[in-house]
Protein backbone atom coordinates (compact mmCIF):
# COMPACT_ATOMS: atom_id res chain seq x y z
CA UNK A 1 0.00 0.00 0.00
CA UNK A 2 1.49 3.31 -0.92
CA UNK A 3 -0.38 5.35 1.51
CA UNK A 4 1.76 3.46 4.13
CA UNK A 5 5.28 4.45 2.59
CA UNK A 6 7.51 7.23 4.14
CA UNK A 7 7.80 8.74 0.61
CA UNK A 8 3.89 9.34 0.26
CA UNK A 9 3.33 10.66 3.52
CA UNK A 10 6.02 13.19 3.28
CA UNK A 11 4.53 13.73 0.15
CA UNK A 12 1.24 14.18 1.53
CA UNK A 13 1.91 16.99 3.88
CA UNK A 14 4.00 18.96 1.33
CA UNK A 15 0.91 18.53 -0.97
CA UNK A 16 -1.41 19.62 1.73
CA UNK A 17 0.55 22.83 2.43
CA UNK A 18 0.86 24.13 -0.86
CA UNK A 19 -2.62 23.28 -2.39
CA UNK A 20 -3.45 25.51 1.01
CA UNK A 21 -1.01 28.49 0.21
CA UNK A 22 -2.95 28.00 -3.51
CA UNK A 23 -6.54 28.44 -2.15
CA UNK A 24 -5.29 30.98 -0.48
CA UNK A 25 -3.86 33.16 -2.77
CA UNK A 26 -7.17 32.85 -4.79
CA UNK A 27 -8.97 34.77 -2.17
CA UNK A 28 -6.23 36.78 -0.81
CA UNK A 29 -6.87 39.99 -2.81
CA UNK A 30 -10.45 39.95 -2.12
CA UNK A 31 -9.76 40.05 1.59
CA UNK A 32 -7.45 42.78 1.29
CA UNK A 33 -10.09 44.82 -0.25
CA UNK A 34 -12.74 43.85 2.15
CA UNK A 35 -10.32 45.00 5.14
CA UNK A 36 -9.50 48.31 3.06
CA UNK A 37 -13.35 49.00 2.48
CA UNK A 38 -14.29 48.82 6.33
CA UNK A 39 -10.56 50.74 7.36
CA UNK A 40 -10.41 54.03 8.45
CA UNK A 41 -9.31 57.11 5.93
CA UNK A 42 -6.10 57.36 7.60
CA UNK A 43 -5.25 53.95 7.88
CA UNK A 44 -5.61 53.17 3.98
CA UNK A 45 -4.27 56.24 3.16
CA UNK A 46 -0.81 55.28 4.69
CA UNK A 47 -1.23 51.91 3.25
CA UNK A 48 -1.25 50.08 6.90
CA UNK A 49 -4.52 47.93 6.29
CA UNK A 50 -3.42 44.21 5.11
CA UNK A 51 -5.97 41.69 5.81
CA UNK A 52 -7.85 43.38 9.11
CA UNK A 53 -9.62 46.46 9.12
CA UNK A 54 -7.72 49.05 10.77
CA UNK A 55 -9.90 51.47 12.79
CA UNK A 56 -13.25 49.56 11.96
CA UNK A 57 -15.36 51.94 10.14
CA UNK A 58 -19.00 52.01 7.70
CA UNK A 59 -18.13 55.31 6.79
CA UNK A 60 -17.41 54.08 3.31
CA UNK A 61 -20.34 52.11 2.74
CA UNK A 62 -22.54 54.95 4.25
CA UNK A 63 -20.71 57.37 1.71
CA UNK A 64 -21.51 54.59 -1.07
CA UNK A 65 -24.99 54.21 -0.73
CA UNK A 66 -25.35 57.88 -0.39
CA UNK A 67 -24.15 58.25 -3.58
CA UNK A 68 -27.76 58.24 -6.13
CA UNK A 69 -25.31 57.66 -9.09
CA UNK A 70 -24.31 54.50 -7.42
CA UNK A 71 -27.72 53.24 -6.24
CA UNK A 72 -29.29 54.25 -9.94
CA UNK A 73 -26.77 51.67 -11.40
CA UNK A 74 -27.50 48.99 -9.00
CA UNK A 75 -31.14 49.13 -10.02
CA UNK A 76 -29.99 49.23 -13.48
CA UNK A 77 -28.07 46.05 -13.09
CA UNK A 78 -30.61 44.27 -11.37
CA UNK A 79 -33.22 45.42 -13.87
CA UNK A 80 -31.03 44.33 -16.55
CA UNK A 81 -29.95 40.78 -14.86
CA UNK A 82 -33.51 39.52 -14.38
CA UNK A 83 -34.53 40.87 -17.24
CA UNK A 84 -31.75 39.27 -19.82
CA UNK A 85 -31.75 35.83 -17.59
CA UNK A 86 -35.30 35.42 -18.11
CA UNK A 87 -35.71 36.30 -21.93
CA UNK A 88 -32.44 34.06 -22.27
CA UNK A 89 -33.68 31.16 -20.61
CA UNK A 90 -36.71 31.45 -22.37
CA UNK A 91 -35.25 31.68 -25.70
CA UNK A 92 -32.46 28.43 -24.98
CA UNK A 93 -35.46 26.55 -23.58
CA UNK A 94 -37.82 27.05 -26.94
CA UNK A 95 -34.82 26.52 -29.09
CA UNK A 96 -33.28 23.54 -27.13
CA UNK A 97 -36.50 21.62 -27.71
CA UNK A 98 -36.65 21.49 -31.94
CA UNK A 99 -32.28 21.24 -31.93
CA UNK A 100 -32.59 18.28 -29.65
CA UNK A 101 -33.97 16.48 -32.56
CA UNK A 102 -32.30 13.66 -34.62
CA UNK A 103 -31.65 15.28 -38.48
CA UNK A 104 -33.78 12.62 -39.60
CA UNK A 105 -36.49 13.19 -37.26
CA UNK A 106 -36.81 17.02 -37.92
CA UNK A 107 -35.59 18.31 -41.52
CA UNK A 108 -35.42 21.62 -40.28
CA UNK A 109 -32.35 20.97 -37.81
CA UNK A 110 -29.49 20.85 -40.28
CA UNK A 111 -29.66 24.30 -41.07
CA UNK A 112 -30.93 25.39 -37.98
CA UNK A 113 -27.82 23.72 -36.11
CA UNK A 114 -25.89 26.23 -38.81
CA UNK A 115 -27.05 29.34 -38.38
CA UNK A 116 -26.62 28.74 -34.15
CA UNK A 117 -22.89 27.58 -34.48
CA UNK A 118 -22.03 29.70 -37.59
CA UNK A 119 -22.80 32.75 -35.32
CA UNK A 120 -20.74 31.45 -32.33
CA UNK A 121 -17.94 31.22 -34.33
CA UNK A 122 -17.89 34.23 -36.55
CA UNK A 123 -19.11 37.84 -35.89
CA UNK A 124 -18.74 40.77 -38.05
CA UNK A 125 -16.61 42.73 -35.04
CA UNK A 126 -17.31 45.64 -33.13
CA UNK A 127 -17.62 48.47 -35.31
CA UNK A 128 -20.80 46.82 -37.03
CA UNK A 129 -22.03 45.67 -34.13
CA UNK A 130 -21.94 48.93 -32.65
CA UNK A 131 -23.75 50.29 -35.98
CA UNK A 132 -26.35 48.08 -35.95
CA UNK A 133 -26.83 48.86 -32.75
CA UNK A 134 -27.26 52.55 -33.62
CA UNK A 135 -29.44 51.48 -37.14
CA UNK A 136 -31.75 49.93 -35.02
CA UNK A 137 -32.43 53.11 -32.56
CA UNK A 138 -31.10 51.05 -29.36
CA UNK A 139 -28.61 53.36 -28.50
CA UNK A 140 -29.42 54.98 -25.15
CA UNK A 141 -31.96 53.10 -24.32
CA UNK A 142 -31.98 50.29 -21.55
CA UNK A 143 -33.33 47.85 -24.14
CA UNK A 144 -29.56 47.66 -25.28
CA UNK A 145 -28.45 45.74 -22.30
CA UNK A 146 -30.48 43.26 -22.88
CA UNK A 147 -31.65 42.26 -26.34
CA UNK A 148 -27.93 41.99 -28.25
CA UNK A 149 -27.18 38.99 -25.55
CA UNK A 150 -30.68 37.61 -25.34
CA UNK A 151 -29.64 34.32 -27.00
CA UNK A 152 -26.98 32.67 -25.51
CA UNK A 153 -25.74 30.17 -27.98
CA UNK A 154 -23.26 28.09 -25.24
CA UNK A 155 -25.97 28.04 -22.87
CA UNK A 156 -28.45 26.63 -25.80
CA UNK A 157 -26.01 23.82 -26.65
CA UNK A 158 -26.08 23.27 -22.86
CA UNK A 159 -30.01 23.04 -22.52
CA UNK A 160 -29.87 20.81 -26.16
CA UNK A 161 -27.72 18.27 -24.81
CA UNK A 162 -29.86 18.21 -21.50
CA UNK A 163 -32.83 17.65 -23.61
CA UNK A 164 -31.14 15.19 -25.21
CA UNK A 165 -30.79 12.96 -22.27
CA UNK A 166 -33.90 12.55 -21.28
CA UNK A 167 -35.72 9.32 -22.09
CA UNK A 168 -37.27 8.92 -25.31
CA UNK A 169 -40.11 7.14 -23.89
CA UNK A 170 -41.32 9.86 -21.87
CA UNK A 171 -41.64 12.18 -24.86
CA UNK A 172 -43.12 9.58 -26.85
CA UNK A 173 -46.02 8.70 -23.97
CA UNK A 174 -47.11 12.23 -23.91
CA UNK A 175 -47.49 11.92 -28.04
CA UNK A 176 -49.37 9.02 -27.80
CA UNK A 177 -51.72 10.81 -25.68
CA UNK A 178 -52.17 13.27 -28.27
CA UNK A 179 -49.96 15.74 -26.35
CA UNK A 180 -48.69 18.45 -29.12
CA UNK A 181 -44.88 19.80 -28.87
CA UNK A 182 -45.72 22.71 -27.31
CA UNK A 183 -47.92 20.95 -24.48
CA UNK A 184 -44.66 18.28 -24.15
CA UNK A 185 -42.41 21.47 -24.12
CA UNK A 186 -43.95 22.96 -21.04
CA UNK A 187 -45.73 19.85 -19.25
CA UNK A 188 -43.41 17.35 -19.91
CA UNK A 189 -39.91 18.85 -20.10
CA UNK A 190 -39.89 22.05 -18.08
CA UNK A 191 -40.34 20.31 -14.64
CA UNK A 192 -37.72 17.60 -15.52
CA UNK A 193 -35.45 20.42 -16.59
CA UNK A 194 -35.78 22.54 -13.20
CA UNK A 195 -32.38 21.39 -11.92
CA UNK A 196 -30.58 22.03 -15.93
CA UNK A 197 -32.52 25.56 -15.73
CA UNK A 198 -31.45 26.82 -12.56
CA UNK A 199 -27.96 25.84 -13.48
CA UNK A 200 -28.68 27.97 -16.99
CA UNK A 201 -29.90 30.59 -15.09
CA UNK A 202 -27.25 31.21 -12.49
CA UNK A 203 -24.70 31.27 -15.42
CA UNK A 204 -26.73 33.88 -16.97
CA UNK A 205 -27.40 36.03 -13.77
CA UNK A 206 -23.18 36.05 -13.44
CA UNK A 207 -23.56 36.60 -17.24
CA UNK A 208 -25.42 39.89 -17.38
CA UNK A 209 -24.08 40.85 -13.71
CA UNK A 210 -20.45 41.45 -14.93
CA UNK A 211 -21.42 42.88 -18.44
CA UNK A 212 -19.51 45.71 -18.26
CA UNK A 213 -18.63 46.82 -21.70
CA UNK A 214 -22.54 47.32 -23.22
CA UNK A 215 -23.15 50.13 -20.52
CA UNK A 216 -20.01 52.13 -21.70
CA UNK A 217 -20.48 51.82 -25.37
CA UNK A 218 -24.39 51.80 -26.01
CA UNK A 219 -25.20 54.29 -23.20
CA UNK A 220 -25.12 57.90 -22.82
CA UNK A 221 -24.36 58.86 -19.88
CA UNK A 222 -23.57 58.00 -16.60
CA UNK A 223 -26.88 57.64 -15.11
CA UNK A 224 -27.84 54.89 -17.27
CA UNK A 225 -24.65 52.79 -16.47
CA UNK A 226 -25.36 49.14 -14.92
CA UNK A 227 -23.47 49.06 -11.99
CA UNK A 228 -20.17 46.93 -13.72
CA UNK A 229 -19.98 49.95 -16.01
CA UNK A 230 -20.34 52.71 -12.93
CA UNK A 231 -17.55 50.65 -11.31
CA UNK A 232 -15.62 50.65 -14.54
CA UNK A 233 -15.38 54.08 -15.09
CA UNK A 234 -14.95 55.08 -11.36
CA UNK A 235 -12.49 52.67 -10.33
CA UNK A 236 -10.37 51.87 -13.32
CA UNK A 237 -10.62 55.11 -15.45
CA UNK A 238 -11.08 57.47 -12.38
CA UNK A 239 -13.56 59.17 -13.94
CA UNK A 240 -14.68 60.59 -10.51
CA UNK A 241 -17.54 62.97 -11.78
CA UNK A 242 -20.03 60.44 -11.50
CA UNK A 243 -18.92 59.70 -7.86
CA UNK A 244 -21.09 63.35 -6.40
CA UNK A 245 -18.48 64.31 -4.14
CA UNK A 246 -17.92 67.74 -2.96
CA UNK A 247 -14.73 69.01 -1.73
CA UNK A 248 -15.71 68.88 1.81
CA UNK A 249 -16.63 65.10 2.07
CA UNK A 250 -13.97 64.31 -0.19
CA UNK A 251 -11.40 65.24 2.82
CA UNK A 252 -13.49 63.17 5.25
CA UNK A 253 -13.71 60.00 3.16
CA UNK A 254 -10.94 58.42 1.34
CA UNK A 255 -11.03 57.79 -2.04
CA UNK A 256 -9.17 53.85 -1.47
CA UNK A 257 -11.78 53.04 1.53
CA UNK A 258 -14.77 53.76 -0.87
CA UNK A 259 -13.25 51.93 -4.11
CA UNK A 260 -12.57 49.11 -1.95
CA UNK A 261 -16.44 49.27 -0.64
CA UNK A 262 -18.15 49.59 -4.34
CA UNK A 263 -15.65 46.96 -5.58
CA UNK A 264 -17.14 44.53 -2.98
CA UNK A 265 -20.63 45.55 -3.18
CA UNK A 266 -20.21 44.74 -7.01
CA UNK A 267 -18.56 41.50 -6.29
CA UNK A 268 -21.37 40.40 -3.75
CA UNK A 269 -24.02 39.12 -5.98
CA UNK A 270 -21.75 36.72 -7.16
CA UNK A 271 -20.85 35.54 -4.08
CA UNK A 272 -23.94 35.20 -3.11
CA UNK A 273 -24.74 33.08 -6.03
CA UNK A 274 -21.36 31.01 -5.82
CA UNK A 275 -22.36 28.52 -3.20
CA UNK A 276 -25.31 27.30 -5.46
CA UNK A 277 -23.67 27.87 -8.69
CA UNK A 278 -20.88 25.42 -7.20
CA UNK A 279 -22.73 22.73 -6.67
CA UNK A 280 -24.52 22.78 -10.21
CA UNK A 281 -21.71 23.85 -12.62
CA UNK A 282 -19.52 20.79 -12.44
CA UNK A 283 -22.57 18.83 -13.99
CA UNK A 284 -23.33 21.74 -16.26
CA UNK A 285 -19.98 21.59 -17.15
CA UNK A 286 -19.34 17.85 -17.97
CA UNK A 287 -23.24 18.36 -20.10
CA UNK A 288 -21.92 20.21 -22.37
CA UNK A 289 -18.54 18.63 -22.77
CA UNK A 290 -17.60 15.73 -22.62
CA UNK A 291 -20.15 12.95 -24.80
CA UNK A 292 -20.00 9.69 -25.22
CA UNK B 1 -47.04 21.67 -47.50
CA UNK B 2 -47.40 18.40 -45.25
CA UNK B 3 -43.84 19.00 -43.76
CA UNK B 4 -45.07 22.50 -42.39
CA UNK B 5 -48.53 20.95 -40.83
CA UNK B 6 -46.37 18.39 -39.10
CA UNK B 7 -43.66 20.50 -38.00
CA UNK B 8 -44.48 23.88 -37.79
CA UNK B 9 -44.47 24.11 -33.98
CA UNK B 10 -40.36 23.12 -34.25
CA UNK B 11 -40.14 25.78 -36.52
CA UNK B 12 -41.91 28.08 -34.16
CA UNK B 13 -40.26 27.63 -31.35
CA UNK B 14 -37.02 28.11 -32.65
CA UNK B 15 -38.36 31.28 -34.32
CA UNK B 16 -37.53 33.74 -31.51
CA UNK B 17 -34.01 32.61 -31.25
CA UNK B 18 -33.47 33.38 -34.91
CA UNK B 19 -34.82 36.60 -35.11
CA UNK B 20 -32.22 37.41 -32.37
CA UNK B 21 -29.40 35.56 -34.48
CA UNK B 22 -30.37 37.52 -37.59
CA UNK B 23 -30.25 41.55 -35.63
CA UNK B 24 -27.71 40.35 -33.54
CA UNK B 25 -25.52 38.28 -35.04
CA UNK B 26 -26.08 38.42 -39.10
CA UNK B 27 -27.02 41.87 -39.75
CA UNK B 28 -23.91 42.74 -38.15
CA UNK B 29 -21.92 40.26 -40.51
CA UNK B 30 -23.65 42.51 -43.39
CA UNK B 31 -21.80 45.18 -41.89
CA UNK B 32 -18.37 43.73 -43.05
CA UNK B 33 -18.17 45.77 -45.83
CA UNK B 34 -17.47 48.80 -44.11
CA UNK B 35 -13.87 46.81 -44.25
CA UNK B 36 -13.61 48.00 -47.99
CA UNK B 37 -14.82 51.04 -47.34
CA UNK B 38 -13.57 54.38 -46.68
CA UNK B 39 -16.65 54.75 -44.18
CA UNK B 40 -17.96 58.20 -42.95
CA UNK B 41 -20.59 57.35 -41.06
CA UNK B 42 -22.09 60.77 -42.55
CA UNK B 43 -22.58 58.99 -45.79
CA UNK B 44 -23.53 55.50 -44.94
CA UNK B 45 -22.43 52.25 -46.58
CA UNK B 46 -24.15 52.85 -49.43
CA UNK B 47 -22.06 56.78 -50.12
CA UNK B 48 -18.91 55.72 -48.31
CA UNK B 49 -15.95 55.51 -51.16
CA UNK B 50 -14.82 51.73 -52.10
CA UNK B 51 -11.19 52.01 -51.32
CA UNK B 52 -10.58 47.62 -51.92
CA UNK B 53 -8.33 46.03 -49.87
CA UNK B 54 -6.63 49.36 -48.84
CA UNK B 55 -7.58 48.93 -45.14
CA UNK B 56 -6.19 45.73 -45.20
CA UNK B 57 -3.30 46.98 -46.49
CA UNK B 58 -2.91 49.67 -43.80
CA UNK B 59 -3.20 46.95 -41.31
CA UNK B 60 0.19 45.07 -42.88
CA UNK B 61 1.80 48.50 -43.37
CA UNK B 62 1.25 50.42 -39.89
CA UNK B 63 3.80 49.98 -37.29
CA UNK B 64 1.74 50.21 -35.30
CA UNK B 65 -0.54 47.30 -36.39
CA UNK B 66 1.77 45.19 -36.53
CA UNK B 67 3.26 45.57 -33.05
CA UNK B 68 -0.49 45.33 -32.25
CA UNK B 69 -0.93 41.81 -34.18
CA UNK B 70 1.69 40.06 -32.19
CA UNK B 71 1.48 41.59 -28.78
CA UNK B 72 -1.89 39.82 -29.62
CA UNK B 73 -0.68 36.36 -30.63
CA UNK B 74 2.27 36.87 -27.65
CA UNK B 75 -0.40 36.98 -24.87
CA UNK B 76 -2.62 34.97 -26.38
CA UNK B 77 -0.16 31.90 -27.08
CA UNK B 78 1.51 31.98 -23.86
CA UNK B 79 -2.46 32.49 -21.57
CA UNK B 80 -2.98 29.22 -23.73
CA UNK B 81 0.19 27.34 -22.80
CA UNK B 82 0.12 28.14 -18.85
CA UNK B 83 -4.10 28.09 -18.87
CA UNK B 84 -3.67 24.23 -20.08
CA UNK B 85 -0.75 23.45 -18.02
CA UNK B 86 -1.93 24.78 -15.03
CA UNK B 87 -4.98 23.07 -14.62
CA UNK B 88 -3.34 19.92 -15.83
CA UNK B 89 -0.89 20.64 -12.75
CA UNK B 90 -3.11 21.26 -10.33
CA UNK B 91 -5.70 18.62 -10.69
CA UNK B 92 -3.36 16.10 -10.90
CA UNK B 93 -1.57 17.58 -7.42
CA UNK B 94 -5.41 18.15 -5.99
CA UNK B 95 -6.67 13.92 -6.99
CA UNK B 96 -4.11 12.61 -4.48
CA UNK B 97 -6.10 14.38 -1.62
CA UNK B 98 -7.91 11.81 0.04
CA UNK B 99 -9.90 13.74 2.05
CA UNK B 100 -12.88 15.05 0.93
CA UNK B 101 -13.66 17.92 3.07
CA UNK B 102 -10.14 19.34 2.21
CA UNK B 103 -10.49 18.83 -1.09
CA UNK B 104 -14.06 20.21 -1.71
CA UNK B 105 -12.73 23.57 0.42
CA UNK B 106 -9.48 23.97 -1.84
CA UNK B 107 -12.15 23.70 -5.06
CA UNK B 108 -14.44 26.78 -3.27
CA UNK B 109 -11.40 28.34 -3.12
CA UNK B 110 -10.07 28.21 -6.64
CA UNK B 111 -12.82 28.36 -8.54
CA UNK B 112 -13.48 31.31 -7.35
CA UNK B 113 -12.08 34.02 -8.74
CA UNK B 114 -13.46 32.60 -12.48
CA UNK B 115 -16.85 33.91 -11.61
CA UNK B 116 -15.94 37.95 -10.75
CA UNK B 117 -15.28 39.97 -13.86
CA UNK B 118 -12.34 41.71 -14.42
CA UNK B 119 -13.76 44.90 -13.46
CA UNK B 120 -13.86 43.94 -10.12
CA UNK B 121 -10.52 41.89 -10.28
CA UNK B 122 -9.04 44.89 -12.15
CA UNK B 123 -9.65 47.50 -9.74
CA UNK B 124 -8.51 44.67 -7.07
CA UNK B 125 -5.36 44.35 -8.86
CA UNK B 126 -4.74 47.88 -9.52
CA UNK B 127 -4.66 48.27 -5.66
CA UNK B 128 -3.12 45.94 -4.34
CA UNK B 129 -0.07 45.81 -7.78
CA UNK B 130 0.21 49.78 -6.87
CA UNK B 131 3.90 51.27 -6.63
CA UNK B 132 2.69 53.67 -4.27
CA UNK B 133 2.61 50.77 -0.99
CA UNK B 134 0.32 48.37 -3.26
CA UNK B 135 -0.52 45.31 -1.24
CA UNK B 136 2.24 43.15 -3.38
CA UNK B 137 4.97 45.78 -3.86
CA UNK B 138 4.87 46.21 0.09
CA UNK B 139 5.77 42.42 0.72
CA UNK B 140 8.01 42.72 -2.10
CA UNK B 141 9.86 45.77 -0.07
CA UNK B 142 9.91 43.79 3.00
CA UNK B 143 12.30 41.26 1.44
CA UNK B 144 14.14 43.37 -0.38
CA UNK B 145 13.02 44.26 -3.94
CA UNK B 146 11.47 46.57 -5.86
CA UNK B 147 9.03 48.13 -6.16
CA UNK B 148 8.50 46.65 -9.47
CA UNK B 149 5.89 48.43 -11.93
CA UNK B 150 3.90 45.58 -12.51
CA UNK B 151 1.31 48.15 -14.68
CA UNK B 152 3.49 50.58 -16.13
CA UNK B 153 6.63 48.47 -17.64
CA UNK B 154 5.77 46.91 -20.42
CA UNK B 155 7.60 43.80 -19.66
CA UNK B 156 6.22 43.61 -16.54
CA UNK B 157 2.41 44.19 -17.81
CA UNK B 158 3.05 41.31 -19.88
CA UNK B 159 4.04 38.95 -17.20
CA UNK B 160 1.11 40.36 -15.14
CA UNK B 161 -1.44 39.78 -17.69
CA UNK B 162 -1.11 36.01 -18.10
CA UNK B 163 0.00 35.42 -14.29
CA UNK B 164 -3.11 37.50 -13.44
CA UNK B 165 -5.26 35.65 -16.31
CA UNK B 166 -3.96 31.86 -14.94
CA UNK B 167 -4.29 32.76 -11.33
CA UNK B 168 -8.05 33.45 -12.39
CA UNK B 169 -8.81 30.48 -14.41
CA UNK B 170 -6.35 27.75 -13.34
CA UNK B 171 -9.00 26.35 -10.64
CA UNK B 172 -12.24 26.44 -13.12
CA UNK B 173 -9.94 24.93 -15.63
CA UNK B 174 -9.03 22.40 -13.72
CA UNK B 175 -12.96 20.98 -13.64
CA UNK B 176 -12.73 19.01 -16.74
CA UNK B 177 -9.40 16.97 -15.76
CA UNK B 178 -10.90 16.21 -12.30
CA UNK B 179 -13.85 14.72 -13.94
CA UNK B 180 -11.59 12.78 -16.49
CA UNK B 181 -9.68 11.68 -13.29
CA UNK B 182 -12.71 10.42 -11.72
CA UNK B 183 -13.17 8.15 -14.45
CA UNK B 184 -9.97 6.17 -14.24
CA UNK B 185 -10.94 2.62 -13.80
CA UNK B 186 -9.65 1.84 -10.15
CA UNK B 187 -8.84 -1.47 -11.24
CA UNK B 188 -5.97 -0.13 -13.16
CA UNK B 189 -4.18 1.28 -9.71
CA UNK B 190 -5.41 -2.18 -7.76
CA UNK B 191 -3.44 -4.18 -10.60
CA UNK B 192 -0.35 -1.56 -10.44
CA UNK B 193 -0.04 -1.92 -6.55
CA UNK B 194 -0.24 -5.66 -6.68
CA UNK B 195 2.72 -5.36 -9.09
CA UNK B 196 4.30 -3.29 -6.45
CA UNK B 197 4.11 -0.01 -8.22
CA UNK B 198 5.29 3.30 -6.31
CA UNK B 199 2.80 6.27 -6.42
CA UNK B 200 4.74 7.81 -8.57
CA UNK B 201 5.12 5.01 -11.21
CA UNK B 202 0.78 4.71 -10.86
CA UNK B 203 0.56 8.74 -11.90
CA UNK B 204 3.55 8.63 -14.74
CA UNK B 205 2.20 5.19 -16.38
CA UNK B 206 -1.96 5.66 -15.34
CA UNK B 207 -3.05 8.67 -14.02
CA UNK B 208 -1.76 11.47 -16.99
CA UNK B 209 -2.07 8.35 -19.92
CA UNK B 210 -5.29 8.25 -19.44
CA UNK B 211 -6.13 11.94 -18.87
CA UNK B 212 -3.84 12.73 -22.23
CA UNK B 213 -6.84 12.30 -24.73
CA UNK B 214 -9.03 14.69 -22.79
CA UNK B 215 -6.25 17.66 -22.46
CA UNK B 216 -5.47 17.01 -26.36
CA UNK B 217 -9.14 17.77 -26.85
CA UNK B 218 -8.75 20.96 -24.46
CA UNK B 219 -5.48 22.17 -25.84
CA UNK B 220 -6.68 21.70 -29.26
CA UNK B 221 -9.95 23.66 -29.09
CA UNK B 222 -7.79 26.34 -27.26
CA UNK B 223 -6.62 26.81 -30.40
CA UNK B 224 -9.51 29.11 -31.67
CA UNK B 225 -8.07 31.50 -29.46
CA UNK B 226 -5.13 32.44 -30.75
CA UNK B 227 -5.71 36.18 -31.38
CA UNK B 228 -7.89 36.47 -28.35
CA UNK B 229 -6.24 38.11 -25.51
CA UNK B 230 -8.90 38.60 -23.48
CA UNK B 231 -10.45 42.06 -23.90
CA UNK B 232 -11.85 42.53 -20.63
CA UNK B 233 -8.68 42.00 -19.10
CA UNK B 234 -6.24 44.15 -21.06
CA UNK B 235 -8.97 47.09 -21.35
CA UNK B 236 -9.18 47.14 -17.25
CA UNK B 237 -5.49 46.92 -16.86
CA UNK B 238 -3.62 48.92 -19.31
CA UNK B 239 -2.78 52.39 -19.61
CA UNK B 240 -0.66 54.73 -22.11
CA UNK B 241 2.72 53.66 -20.87
CA UNK B 242 2.23 50.02 -22.11
CA UNK B 243 0.51 50.41 -25.21
CA UNK B 244 3.79 49.21 -27.16
CA UNK B 245 3.92 45.88 -25.25
CA UNK B 246 0.07 45.37 -24.17
CA UNK B 247 -2.04 46.74 -26.36
CA UNK B 248 -3.93 43.68 -28.55
CA UNK B 249 -6.17 43.82 -31.23
CA UNK B 250 -9.29 44.55 -29.47
CA UNK B 251 -8.38 47.16 -27.83
CA UNK B 252 -6.87 48.81 -30.62
CA UNK B 253 -10.49 48.31 -32.58
CA UNK B 254 -11.94 50.21 -30.10
CA UNK B 255 -9.64 53.20 -30.03
CA UNK B 256 -9.15 53.26 -33.44
CA UNK B 257 -12.93 52.73 -34.56
CA UNK B 258 -15.17 53.74 -31.84
CA UNK B 259 -13.30 56.26 -30.07
CA UNK B 260 -11.33 57.55 -33.04
CA UNK B 261 -13.68 57.08 -35.91
CA UNK B 262 -11.71 55.08 -38.43
CA UNK B 263 -14.84 52.80 -38.73
CA UNK B 264 -13.24 51.51 -41.82
CA UNK B 265 -10.22 50.26 -40.92
CA UNK B 266 -11.57 49.01 -37.47
CA UNK B 267 -13.55 47.31 -39.39
CA UNK B 268 -11.04 45.65 -41.41
CA UNK B 269 -8.77 44.72 -38.42
CA UNK B 270 -11.92 43.14 -36.59
CA UNK B 271 -12.51 40.78 -40.04
CA UNK B 272 -8.94 40.17 -40.36
CA UNK B 273 -9.22 38.69 -36.52
CA UNK B 274 -12.77 37.09 -36.80
CA UNK B 275 -11.57 35.14 -40.51
CA UNK B 276 -8.62 33.92 -38.84
CA UNK B 277 -10.10 32.69 -35.56
CA UNK B 278 -12.83 31.07 -37.51
CA UNK B 279 -10.57 28.99 -39.82
CA UNK B 280 -8.44 28.20 -36.28
CA UNK B 281 -11.60 26.95 -34.68
CA UNK B 282 -12.66 24.83 -37.68
CA UNK B 283 -9.22 23.06 -38.29
CA UNK B 284 -9.36 22.16 -34.26
CA UNK B 285 -12.77 21.08 -34.19
CA UNK B 286 -11.81 18.86 -37.26
CA UNK B 287 -8.59 17.56 -35.14
CA UNK B 288 -10.19 17.29 -32.08
CA UNK B 289 -13.16 14.65 -33.82
CA UNK B 290 -10.66 12.57 -35.84
CA UNK B 291 -8.56 12.14 -32.70
CA UNK B 292 -10.50 11.53 -29.35
CA UNK B 293 -14.41 11.72 -31.01
CA UNK B 294 -15.43 14.71 -29.39
CA UNK B 295 -18.42 16.57 -31.00
CA UNK B 296 -20.27 19.29 -29.55
CA UNK B 297 -23.36 19.97 -31.50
Amino acid sequence: MYHKTLSYRVFTVFNTIGLLLLSIACIIPLVHVLAVSFSAKSAADANLVNLWPVQFTLEAYKKTIDNPIFLHSLWVSVKRTVLGTSLTLLLAFMAAYPLAKENSEFKGRTIYSWIFVFAMVFNGGLVPFYMVIQKLHLMGSFWALVLPGAVNIYLTILMMNFFRGIPKELQEAAMIDGAGHFRTLFRIFLPVSMPAIATLGLFSIVFHWNSWFDGLLYTNSSNQYPLATFLQTVIIQRDLTSMSLDPASMALISQKTVNAAQIFIGAMPVLLVYPFLQKFFVKGLVLGSVKE
Amino acid sequence: MTHLKKYWPLHLMVLPSLLFLIAFSYLPMAGIVMAFQDFKPRLGIGGSKWVGLDNFRFLFEREDSMQVIWNTVVIAVLKLFFNLVAPFTFAIFLNEVRKDLFKRYVQTMVYLPHFLSWVILGGILLNVLSTDGGFINRILESIGIGPIFFLGDGNWFRVTVIVSDVWKEFGYGAIVFLAALANINPALYEAAEVDGASRLKQTLHITIPSIMPITIVVGTLALGNVLNAGFDQIFNLYNGLVYDKGDILDTFVYRIGILGGNMGFATAIGLFKSVISMVLIFVSYRIAYKWANYRIF
